[in-house]
């Protein structure tokens, strides 16, 4: 089994936001919630970065390790997702996690946040795959179509890659000697605790 | 005349395409690749220990796009809490237990005189089992977030601790309210025998009756009981103020500040817990006579005079002690 990433190479996001897109429309998301986002370092300034972020699946996943109900669970691809029927929405993912990955449908006083939604990594959720009960909660399973993302799969200039860590480590690396520079594999040391020799 | 004048302009125009021609070559021929020396991540995790920017979605929490000092939450969160509880808890229940074994229950020494003063009256009594019972609830649902997944999850199974944990989360949301209260007015109506005076350093000095075997005076608290006080006002303070930045996200604190106000909520709850087990312990089976001062509210003479004796003195020159009841003495436990 492949061991699932996300890598977004900074240096050809062109913060056009269609990952962020297709993810809501993909999954049916709810207003207010972004499984993913662009955000752009030193806008307008020389040298800006724009980076696509979502729930990097992490290698021993800090939420899975909080979560006070254990809801967390880590598939043979080693994509982190997690059961909305066990989740009590305490909001403690929320504050282990290094992106801002976990968010609620509501407000969130009194903890009344209601049941946790991130990235699935277009993997579903506990349910039968393909299922009407998992597109609900978790939206669409493509990974079980034999499908990677659709995030990475439709960016337009192949800046964020999804697919096997090694796999898209080499794409990366055949970029950086071409292009003779690279842009930082981020979030890869915080999340997979190790970065892409280049 | 007009052919100069043509002449003229085309002469500037020249002149005009020449300099920016020359102003302009030198750049062009450096070839500087402007994204090669973007920002770079490790450049900001180590000046921020963050990385943020901007982004065009309204949630503007999204912004912080990196994090990594969620782990030192978390690494505090599985390990070091669950030390500091554990030790705390058991620790104090076990010193409890040895220290039954050895001292047994304080007993009232010449038993029961039969004739009772008032110690709390309907109301401090009322606010006391306000708090207590809350405080009860809220350190239970508390402990069940920190310990239930190891204790409870194996035998509830997954989808029932998951109900548990629902509805024990509720009652510590909205528990908190009267507790809160309580701790209040348990900080208002008894400030005024709490101030800490000479006569405490007696009290602790003869092991306040309990270690040994001496009557230190006291007045209405003790030094013992004025710890409790100001556990309870200064740590229900700590964990009140903590919890309700927890309980409304983003409103005073970003996620730095909640995982600031999450390690001193638990970590003075567990402390907390312990100092009440012992505060529980003497209020029944560590001390006779001490559990009716806020049961029915009042106590013996003869346990008021062993271990509140100038308030017992204080209370006699009010005239506030009960003569001898007739025919209602109180069996000698």
């Amino acid at each position: 089994m492949a061991r699932m990433k996300f890598l977004c190479d900074a240096d050809r996001c062109i913060e056009c936001n269609a990952c962020v897109t297709a993810c809501k429309n993909e999954h049916e998301v709810p207003w207010g919630i972004n499984r993913r986002r662009v955000v752009t370092i030193n806008d307008g300034k020389p040298g800006e970065r724009s980076v696509s972020m979502a729930c990097m699946h992490c290698t021993d996943a800090p939420c899975a390790a909080v979560c006070p109900v254990n809801c967390f669970y880590t598939t043979a691809d080693a994509v982190v997702l997690h059961s909305k029927d066990l989740c009590i929405g305490c909001g403690y993912c929320f504050y282990a996690c290094p992106f801002g990955a976990p968010q609620y449908p509501r407000v969130g006083n009194f903890g009344s946040r209601g049941k946790m939604d991130k990235c699935t990594y277009c993997a579903g959720g506990p349910e039968t795959d393909g299922s009407e009960a998992e597109f609900v909660k978790y939206g669409a399973n493509r990974l079980a179509e034999g499908k990677l993302p659709l995030c990475a799969e439709m960016c337009s200039t192949k800046s964020l890659l999804a697919g096997d860590g090694e796999i898209i480590a080499q794409i990366y690396k055949e970029r950086v000697a071409k292009r003779g520079y690279g842009s930082g594999a981020w979030g890869w040391q915080t999340a997979y605790r190790e970065t892409i020799a280049t | 005349m007009t052919t100069l004048i043509a002449r003229i302009r085309i002469l500037v125009a020249a002149i005009a395409v020449l300099i920016v021609a020359g102003l302009t070559t030198p750049a062009m021929s450096q070839q500087v690749n402007p994204t090669e020396q973007s920002i770079k991540e490790e450049q900001l995790l180590r000046e921020l220990n963050r990385v943020q920017g901007r982004g065009s979605i309204p949630d503007v929490r999204s912004y912080t796009i990196e994090q990594p000092r969620g782990r030192d939450w978390r690494e505090f969160h599985e390990v070091t809490l669950k030390w500091i509880g554990a030790i705390a808890i058991l620790g104090m229940l076990g010193v409890l237990v040895l220290f039954f074994l050895i001292r047994g229950m304080v007993r009232i020494e010449g038993g029961r005189s039969g004739r009772t003063l008032v110690r709390f009256n309907s109301f401090e009594r009322f606010v006391h089992w306000m708090t207590a019972t809350c405080f009860i609830v809220l350190a239970l649902s508390g402990l069940n977030i920190s310990f239930g997944k190891e204790l409870l999850l194996p035998w509830m199974g997954p989808e029932g601790f998951t109900t548990w944990s629902q509805w024990v989360k509720y009652a510590h949301i909205y528990l908190n309210f009267p507790f809160t209260l309580g701790v209040m007015l348990i900080f208002l109506m008894w400030i005024a025998w709490n101030i800490p005076s000479r006569g405490d350093v007696e009290w602790v000095k003869a092991g306040g009756g309990i270690v040994g075997h001496g009557h230190p005076p006291a007045r209405r608290f003790n030094a013992g009981q004025k710890m409790i006080y100001w556990i309870v006002v200064l740590g229900g303070g700590a964990v009140a103020v903590s919890g309700y930045f927890l309980m409304f996200p983003f409103y005073a604190t970003d996620i730095a500040g909640m995982q600031v106000a999450q390690i001193v909520h638990a970590v003075v709850a567990m402390l907390f817990v312990a100092a009440m087990l012992g505060h529980i312990y003497i209020g029944t089976i560590g001390m006779q006579g001490a559990f009716e001062a806020m049961g029915s509210g009042t106590v013996d003479v003869n346990w008021a005079k062993q271990h509140h004796s100038l308030w017992l003195q204080q209370q006699e020159a009010k005239g506030r002690v009960a003569p001898p009841a007739e025919g209602k003495m109180q069996p000698a436990e």
